[in-house]
């Protein structure tokens, strides 16, 4: 942010942020590009997901959790991966476990392998579950505005429609739909899978997103490091523009330097 | 006795418990969540939770993902 400008903070659930990037640790070549992306992103939260352990491995194998520690970020666990209400759940849990308590999580419920598209059935049925249980549920979900109101009444503390498929990269195909569910919402919204590059960053944050979250975009970059920190510009960037309000758009041409004084006048 | 250990059967010394079966696959004070017969099973607890023949135990972990 400018020297002369400071934005209020991200708030999610009382919780407080300064960064409005949030970003995944999947696909990375390893633990230090990993690490070295997230600090140049400047993010606070950094969802992760929840797997067996490979039994039988090396003991002094490292762990995503000493590259990205718990006491410097906020750990989002997700549920990625699940495909019912009850698995969903479950990963919640054992994230809680986990994470000593921490109740803030990441709800995706997904319809199937092609599309990853959230079941959004199943993922009102888990947000119900889990809210109940004390969960803060941040949830995935698709860009309809009927079912983003649904999720919020139930409870859930930021709404997180997609931009387009998860690791699309195609941008938000639909920024009229984002607008509409940012309008109606009264927590955080925030794009979460299909941005591509920074372009499609600040579009989200000049629609009125509070956030971004993003993953593929960052470690499938040529050089995930540097992008990480076009996103952060990106969505400084779009978030200031926001503020600041575009320009009316016009019909006709408008000279930005003065008529009066022309020599030839 | 036979546990079900992540979706793979495992023989375990009857009346083990949490605690030692974690300790025996080398996890003991790693960032780990235990999870028995859908359950999970607090840290606090790993030492006094018996397994029994037939239990159903995932041991989970933090990944990268998005």
């Amino acid at each position: 942010m400018s020297d002369f400008f400071q934005d209020s903070p991200l708030r999610i659930a009382g919780r407080e942020f300064a960064s409005r990037l949030l970003v995944g640790t999947g696909k990375y070549r390893d633990f230090d590009e990993t690490a070295e992306a997230i600090a140049a992103s400047g993010a606070d939260i950094v969802t992760f997901a929840v797997r067996r352990t490979n039994l039988g491995q090396d003991a002094g194998e490292p762990n995503l959790l000493d590259a990205v520690p718990p006491e410097r970020f906020t750990l989002l666990p997700n549920t990625a991966g699940c495909y019912t209400a009850k698995d969903a759940v479950r990963t919640c849990k054992l994230a809680r476990e986990l994470l000593d308590g921490h109740n803030l999580v990441k709800l995706e419920v997904l319809g199937d392998d092609a599309t990853l598209y959230p079941n959004v059935v199943e993922t009102l049925a888990a947000a119900e579950t889990l809210i109940a249980d004390g969960f803060d549920v941040m949830v995935y979900t698709s860009d309809d505005p009927i079912v983003a109101r649904e999720l919020e009444r139930l409870g859930c503390c930021a709404i997180m429609p997609l931009g387009s498929l998860i690791g699309s990269g195609h941008g938000i195909q639909n920024p009229y739909n984002i607008r509409l569910i940012i309008e109606q919402a009264e927590v955080p919204v925030l794009v979460d899978a299909g941005i591509g590059t920074a372009s499609e960053a600040a579009l989200a944050m000049e629609l009125g997103c509070d956030a971004v979250l993003m993953n593929s975009a960052i470690a499938h970059a040529r050089q995930p490091v540097l992008m990480a920190g076009a996103m952060k510009k990106a969505v400084e960037a779009g978030r200031e523009a926001f503020l600041a309000g575009r320009m009316p758009r016009r019909q006709s041409a408008e000279p930005s330097s003065p008529f009066a004084g022309r020599i030839n006048a | 006795m036979q546990i079900l250990l992540n979706g793979e059967t495992r023989a375990l010394e009857s009346d083990a418990t949490v605690a030692e079966l974690v300790e025996s696959l080398g996890l003991a004070g790693r960032r780990i969540a235990v999870e028995v017969n859908e359950e999970i099973v607090p840290k606090s607890e790993h030492g006094g939770t018996r397994l029994t023949e037939g239990d159903r135990v995932e041991v989970v972990h933090a990944i990268g993902g998005g």
